[in-house]
């Protein structure tokens, strides 16, 4: 009983420092994202609050936390209130599967990719619900949009995904990133770079990034699904996004980069490794949106369906017979 | 007006969701640029129809002129297209100089012709800004800001307004330029033309901007003629009518320049003639600063010029006043202004901008007719965006270079 | 120019009252067969580009020499030899309406709209005459000359008047 008691407590710590960490994340990746963007587009960015605009990310909840929380005539009221939190829990639990380190996984279970697939399909529901519950006809065409943007991406995504679990020969997160280890390549985005493209494009288009942003495409729909909302209810659906991309991200680290493992150990610092890949595609997505115009909505399913799913079907063949040669 | 809202609650009331999905784009939407209201019918994402409504931003300029004397109306023409104020002001000063008369001195000529050029710089670069932003390239607006800010300044120290200026007088212009106006205009004009290449380096070779605008809104020559298209949108069309060519006016019979036109009349030709025109404007500006130092000196407004109260009426003294009870003055009322009737039109950034005034011969102007571009290409509208995509309509809107301001006067 | 002045003399004796010369050529014309007129222009004399389209109000102008109370205002414009022909033809008030040339120039269609807004001038074969910058229950055509700058407050538009109620209520 001690035992379980003593487990069950240190899971908890567990969980409460990924979620901080998490959450702080998410919190600074808005802020970098404004620098960075700023930086390229040659102006400032924030840099009032705090010293260089540090405490931006703070200021920016504190005022959507008191701001009103309006509720329009006319909506679906139980889904209108619940739907971002679907968006919000199916996008953040999916960090809970992450191997941060050797020794540092929330929940090491055996079908790891298949859990993060299914939680990322699920928080689909999230955008259709709140474009559904609106009873606005801008966040209805966004949700619509939303639906079927993400089911096509997902197939893409599932087919890059295989290859790799095929090399790896396990869905375990843990293991995949050990058989990376102990393949010859060290990582795999050597032999698996055409599902690492497949991946990283249809991560994008899941996560309703530029150039794929089209269910929020601010200036076709307003604001897509979440035009409707205000106050946290609104900050809840960045949150889920850009929790959505920090979980990408590190599927793309954990699955094609290695994980954990660096050329080098750095000592005290074990996340050292996974974080510096991390930011590093957190960058890509961010100078992504600041370069690229956004595709039109068919332009995007004829992506999807014409190129990346045949491309992963190739590719996802090619390894299933140089697997089964070697 | 009623009847779409009308058939929007009853669609919502009686849950008709059959019928054909109605969409009230605008007038409040961030790129409808301004507060164009569009009513269309979908089928899915398919435009079947789509009728635009405007008025939201009707002053009844033509109506207040009536009021206001020939002078006071220019100052009404800056808030029409208040993007390119300086060639509004520059249609009505010609139409009412026509009206009176009067002949420019070539150095308000030229000046007048490098302010108009300047304001087809600043308007192009804020629509590639607004247009590249629809379609979802953000960095492209804050490139184009950066250089349109240079060119306000300019104009703050030859005016001392940046947006509604004013600086063209009915007989020339308002005060002449100083040195340090020309310095920093040769300054802008050696380094822009790099800067134009700058912005063609990041959309013109764009995958997606490509797909994005190649074959979107196709007009032919014949219907752009037909739907009175003008300026740079029936140049992509292929036709080279340009008022600045067709029937010159300021210095620009003077001056050596390029009409840009395009091939396939869609959104991607409209936006090259449009990034040529740019080059061709700062040619343009560049050939008039050569030419200002050969007018040095010279006055920019001419002799006969209204003054800036043109009183309402004047009467002719009479010989001999004949005293008689009850009456204090008499004498014959004489037109200050010659009566008659006048056309003039420019080629505005956004198109032909015509004026046609008739004048009574007092100091108002009896009838004041402004023929803006903007009103006929959003009329031009649901022609191009018939079978269209929504994510189209928005890149249509962008590259017809709508000012609602300009539209609904 | 002067050719197809005097061309169009011949085959319009009718419709054309008065050639005036002024900065650019004006045709007076009648009302009947105008249409004729416009269709010949622009499919045999290459003016294909209706410039503007608009109305005057005369009523109490000093120079007239006419009875009609509104003029209609045609610019057309030929791209081909670079000519700008006016063409004028003339309203009375107790009779007002004209031919529309929506059927011939597509960019009229709104020009007359707004003519019909401001002037109440309508127009006869249009698809969808309605107004265009007032809104549709607005009272009286703006740009009338008997028509005021400033409405007194009982002139004012009635939606209007009836959301100032409204609020005056709830209040």
């Amino acid at each position: 009983m001690g035992e379980v008691i003593d487990r069950l407590i240190s899971i908890i710590i567990a969980a409460v420092i990924l979620l901080v960490i998490a959450l702080l994340h998410v919190a600074y990746l808005t802020y970098a994202e404004r620098k960075i963007i700023a930086r390229m587009q040659q102006r400032l960015g924030p840099n009032r609050v705090g010293p260089r605009g540090l405490l931006q990310p703070i200021a920016d909840m504190l005022k959507l936390l008191t701001k009103e929380d309006l509720i329009p005539y006319g909506v679906d009221k139980p889904i209108f209130y619940i739907a971002p939190f679907i968006s919000l829990v199916c996008a953040g639990t999916g960090v809970a599967l992450i191997p941060l380190w050797e020794k540092f996984v929330l929940s090491n279970i055996n079908v790891g990719i298949l859990f993060i697939l299914a939680l990322s399909s699920l928080s689909a529901y999230g955008v259709i619900l709140s474009g559904w519950a609106s009873n606005s006809r801008y966040a209805f065409l966004g949700g619509l949009r939303a639906s079927a943007q993400v089911i096509s991406y997902e197939i893409a995504m599932s087919l890059a995904l295989l290859s790799v679990v095929l090399m790896a020969g396990s869905l375990n997160l843990v293991d995949i990133v050990n058989a990376q280890i102990n393949s010859p390549y060290k990582i795999y985005l050597i032999p698996q770079i055409i599902a690492f493209y497949v991946f990283i494009i249809s991560a994008i288009a899941e996560c309703n990034r530029v150039p794929f942003d089209l269910p929020e495409a601010e200036t076709e729909l307003v604001a897509g699904y979440f035009v409707e909302y205000s106050a946290m209810r609104f900050a809840i659906f960045y949150l889920a996004e850009y929790f959505g991309m920090v979980v990408m991200s590190a599927l793309a680290v954990t699955c094609f980069l290695g994980g954990w493992v660096g050329p080098f150990k750095v000592p005290y610092v074990p996340f050292f490794w996974f974080l510096i890949k991390l930011y590093f595609l957190l960058f890509v997505y961010i100078w992504v949106r600041a370069t690229l115009p956004r595709y039109r909505y068919d332009q995007l399913m004829g992506l999807g369906w014409k190129v990346l799913i045949p491309v992963g079907i190739i590719n996802l063949f090619l390894t299933a017979f140089l697997k089964l040669i070697f | 007006m009623t009847t779409y809202l009308e058939i929007n609650k009853k669609q919502v009331n009686e849950e008709k969701w059959e019928e054909p999905f109605y969409l009230n784009m605008g007038p409040q939407h961030p790129s409808t640029h301004g507060v164009l209201r569009l009513f269309l019918e979908l089928e899915g994402e398919t435009i079947v129809n789509c009728t635009p409504i405007i008025g939201y931003l009707h002053r009844g300029v033509e109506k207040l002129a009536e009021t206001l004397n020939y002078n006071q109306t220019i100052v009404l023409s800056d808030r029409l297209d208040y993007i390119a104020s300086a060639a509004n002001n520059t249609a009505f000063a010609l139409a009412f100089e026509k009206l009176m008369g009067l002949e420019v001195p070539r150095r308000a000529k030229l000046l007048r012709t490098i302010v108009c050029e300047m304001a087809r710089i600043c308007n192009h670069l804020l629509w590639l800004a607004t247009h590249a932003l629809d379609i979802g390239a953000m960095t492209v607006f804050l490139y184009c800001f950066r250089d349109r800010e240079w060119l306000l300044n300019i104009y703050e120290k030859i005016c001392g307004a940046r947006l509604t200026h004013t600086y063209v007088r009915i007989g020339g212009v308002r005060q002449d330029f100083t040195q340090e106006i020309i310095d920093e205009l040769y300054k802008f004009t050696e380094e822009f033309p790099p800067r134009i290449y700058d912005y063609e380096t990041l959309i013109d070779v764009n995958r997606i901007w490509l797909k994005r605008t190649k074959g979107i809104a196709v007009v032919s020559a014949e219907d752009a003629i037909n739907l009175g298209l003008t300026g740079p949108v029936l140049r992509g069309s292929g036709v080279p009518y340009d008022v600045r060519k067709f029937r010159p006016y300021d210095a620009y019979g003077e001056v050596d320049f390029i009409v840009p036109t395009g091939k396939n009349g869609d959104t991607y030709d409209r936006y090259r003639v449009r990034m040529e025109e740019l080059r061709q404007s700062n040619r343009i500006i560049r050939q008039c600063l050569d030419k200002l130092s050969e007018t040095e000196g010279e006055p920019v407004l001419a002799e006969n010029a209204p003054d800036l109260l043109i009183p309402e009426k004047v009467r002719k003294p009479e010989p001999k006043p004949v005293p008689k009870k009850g009456v204090i003055f008499k004498g014959e009322e004489v037109p200050v202004v010659p009566p008659g009737e006048a056309f003039a039109s420019i080629e505005s950034p956004k198109g032909e901008l015509a004026v046609y005034v008739v004048s009574d011969g007092s100091g108002k102007p009896w009838r004041l007719r402004v023929r803006t571009p903007s009103f006929v290409h959003i009329s031009a509208i649901p022609f191009m965006a018939k079978n269209h995509l929504i994510a189209d309509l928005i890149a249509i809107i962008g590259t017809l270079d709508i000012v609602l301001g300009d539209s609904d006067r | 120019m002067e050719e197809l002045l005097s061309e169009l003399k011949e085959k319009f004796p009718t419709v054309i009252i008065e050639i005036q010369e002024k900065d650019y050529f004006t045709l007076i014309c009648k009302r009947a067969g105008f249409l004729d007129l416009m269709k010949y222009l622009k499919d045999e004399k290459g003016f294909k580009y209706l410039i503007d389209l608009c109305g005057v109000d005369y009523l109490e102008y000093k120079y007239k020499n006419f009875k009609e109370r509104f003029e209609v205002v045609y610019h057309l414009y030929n791209l081909d030899n670079k000519t700008l022909l006016r063409l004028k033809v003339r309203i009375p008030e107790e009779d007002c309406w004209h031919f529309s040339v929506t059927p011939l120039f597509r960019t009229a269609n709104w020009f007359e709209r707004e003519v019909y807004d401001m002037f109440g001038i309508s127009f006869k074969g249009h698809p969808n005459l309605k107004r265009i910058l007032m809104p549709d229950d607005w009272e009286g055509h703006p740009l009338r000359k008997d028509y005021p700058v400033y409405l007194e407050e009982e002139q004012e538009w009635k939606t209007y008047k009836e959301l100032k109620e409204k609020i005056k209520e709830q209040s």
